[in-house]
């Protein structure tokens, strides 16, 4: 079994709601990116999602966006994000889904992504430009590597995509819980439970629901429906605010623990 | 001058890329999830429509009556005596309603959204001739219309800014990246994927996921049957070379597809060599790109080592774009069309003679068409006809031509 598939297991088995945290590898820096995915995993993150920053990122909202701008800006490449992988993975226990636009990968090869990718210790890749009917060569040279396959699904997923999408992934299923591109919400959408229940009628594989979480009343509520809460732009908003301070690792700390419902202040 | 109206009416499925929307190795739908089922809904429906001989015949209606099909083909005699060889005729695209071929399109798209039951749509534009083509389009239809632009493009095209909110639409500058066509289609899409429910996406090149190069080409099929047609009745044969700018490519594929099956024309399509051939100052994809994936479609595309994509330059704001239309890449590989590209310096000088001969100012775009073709007909020779597509009219260029030489 794989090390997400690991993770999932032992959530179910302990009852408890995962997190999953996005991060844009390379914000502020490597340097620090390094440190924040020490942070997270320490802090309770059970999969760390590491966003490839991408000149052209059409499924985000801005939060996002200037994240993937401010690392460019600091010289991020996939190449450089897989060697910050490597670099932490010895030091955490997390899994690690790589989440990237097609082209940096396709720029890099397939082969060549996937072996760095399995040398760096990836546990999962999701190509979020890559819809299942394009992903076919990806998800045949990823499953071999031991790299689970992730595919996202939205509330306009149709049930026979659904059904396509739980026999070809692996890992779990990610599933948008609403329309639009990513970014923080007050509440968690309407329709995110009906996905979920629709997810949980064709597949046993664990769900993971994103797109619009921030808040830890937002984690809890969608851990009555999925197995894992995704939370991504107010973890990176919380990033862009305290990089230029000195506690940066102990404010993303504080985030994690906020989420997870450990400290009842946000501080 | 015989300008038969039997070729305005639209012709569909006579080259259809293959059941994915792959054209060759390029193409396809590299979309984000939420988007797959709106594109598929969106290809149902354009099939549906394109099968319906009522849908081919109010646009026939509304590309003669109310765009003033069939645009004539005129010979230009004056510019053919100063450049010397081959003889040049002009497509006047320029006369289309609203200064453009774009109409074509944005007519036919807004039919199927009307036909689709939605009653908003959102687009993208560079020169801001897609817009204004889309907001008059959405006008006639009685449909909500807002316009995505990049900053920098609204500064080089704010006489078009201005048309667009006369019309009705909305217009909503973009300041992200490099804030041109390319920073649009992303903003554009970014609101598709949040109201997809009733908002339509009126794509204006032969880009993103399929079905948009399909039918983007066939809503321009339009502009190669007439020209082929009235262009055998003024020289009594076919021509030698056609040639057009390329951005996305949709002037371009609109003509080619009227001569495509006659393998002795030449089909030349002219990107833009901008300032110099070096990252970041020019948009010709074909000269520096490599095959990659950019807003939904696979085709050349200008980057980086790393996948990320390159900046882009053109004084002209409709060629400024950093990937081409896929069926272009496929069309380059099978050796049926060949790619060129003129500097920012060629296509200004292009501009200025078609205007001093012909008392025809091209759109900036056009004008690399025109260039080319100036370079191409002594090489040609004489007794040899060369035919240009002059997508569009220079009106909207005027400021940025006198800014430029006041500077």
């Amino acid at each position: 079994m794989s090390r997400i598939g690991r993770v999932f297991e032992r959530l179910r088995a302990d009852g408890r709601t995962g997190l999953v945290t996005f991060v844009t590898a390379g914000d502020p820096d490597m340097e620090r990116s390094a440190a924040i995915l020490r942070t997270l995993d320490g802090a309770g993150a059970d999969v760390l999602e590491v966003g490839i920053p991408f000149s052209d990122p059409l499924a985000d909202g801005p939060v996002i966006q200037r994240a993937s701008e401010r690392a460019l800006a600091a010289g991020a490449t996939l190449a450089s994000s897989l060697d910050v992988v490597a670099r932490v993975r010895p030091q955490i226990g997390a899994a690690v889904v790589v989440f990237s636009y097609a082209n940096p990968v396709l720029a890099m090869g397939l082969e060549d992504f996937v072996r760095r990718a399995a040398d760096a210790g990836v546990d999962g890749v999701l190509v979020l430009d890559l819809p299942i009917e394009e992903a076919d060569e990806l998800r045949d040279a990823l499953v071999p590597a031991g790299i689970d396959p992730i595919f996202l699904l939205s509330p306009t997923t149709t049930d026979l995509r659904l059904r396509r999408a739980a026999a070809l992934g692996r890992g779990f299923l990610y599933g948008i819980s609403r329309l639009g591109v990513t970014g923080q919400r007050d509440a968690v959408a309407a329709g995110a439970r009906a996905l979920a229940e629709r997810i949980r009628g064709v597949t046993d594989l664990p769900i993971a629901l994103g797109f619009g979480i921030s808040r830890p009343e937002h984690v809890a509520e969608v851990g009555r429906w999925a197995d894992a809460a995704v939370v991504g732009s107010g973890l990176v908003d919380t990033i862009a605010r305290a990089s230029d301070g000195p506690d940066l690792e102990a404010v993303v700390d504080r985030y994690v623990r906020w989420l997870k419902g450990e400290d009842r202040e946000r501080r | 001058m015989d300008n038969a109206a039997e070729s305005t009416l639209p012709v569909f499925g006579r080259r259809d890329p293959d059941g994915r929307g792959y054209f060759g190795a390029y193409g396809g739908r590299f979309v984000p999830e939420t988007l797959v089922e709106p594109v598929e809904a969106l290809e149902r429906a354009y099939f549906e429509a394109r099968r319906d001989p009522a849908f081919a015949a109010r646009l026939a209606e509304l590309l003669k009556c109310y765009v003033g099909r069939p645009t004539p083909v005129w010979e230009a005699r004056r510019l053919t005596a100063d450049v010397g060889g081959a003889r040049l005729f002009l497509k006047r695209e320029d006369l289309a309603h609203t200064g453009a071929h774009k109409i074509n399109n944005a007519l036919g798209q807004a039919l199927l959204a009307v036909r689709m039951g939605k009653t908003r749509v959102v687009a993208e534009t560079g020169a801001g001739q897609h817009g204004v083509a889309t907001a008059t389009a959405c006008a006639l239809l009685g449909l909500r219309c807002d316009i995505y632009m990049g900053t920098e493009d609204m500064r080089r095209q704010a006489l078009n800014v201005f048309r667009m909110n006369l019309l009705g639409a909305s217009v909503t500058g973009v300041d992200g990246g490099s804030r041109t066509l390319k920073d649009a289609i992303n903003e554009a899409m970014r609101d598709w994927v949040t109201n997809v429910e009733d908002t339509y996406y009126l794509l204006g090149s032969v880009l993103g996921p399929h079905p948009y190069p399909l039918m983007v080409r066939e809503f321009q099929a339009v502009i190669g049957r007439e020209a082929r047609e009235q262009f055998m009745a003024l020289a009594g044969g076919l021509p030698d070379a056609v040639v057009a700018c390329v951005g996305g490519g949709s002037n371009a594929l609109g003509i080619f597809d009227g001569f495509v099956d006659d393998e002795a024309v030449r089909l030349v399509g002219v990107e833009a060599g901008g300032e110099a051939i070096a990252a970041g100052r020019h948009a010709a994809r074909f000269a520096t790109g490599a095959a990659g994936v950019l807003q939904g479609t696979r085709s050349y595309v200008l980057q980086d080592a790393d996948g990320n994509i390159e900046g882009t330059h053109s004084i002209s704001a409709g060629l400024d774009y950093a990937a081409v239309g896929p069926e272009h890449a496929w069309l380059r590989d099978l050796g049926r069309a060949e790619y060129t590209h003129v500097s920012d310096a060629e296509a200004l000088d292009a501009f200025k003679r078609l205007g001093r001969l012909e008392g025809i100012l091209p759109a900036l775009e056009s004008a690399h068409a025109v260039a080319y073709a100036c370079r191409l007909a002594p090489q040609l020779g004489a007794g040899r006809t060369l035919l240009v597509n002059l997508s569009g009219r220079g009106d909207k260029d005027v400021e940025t031509i006198r800014g430029g030489e006041a500077g």
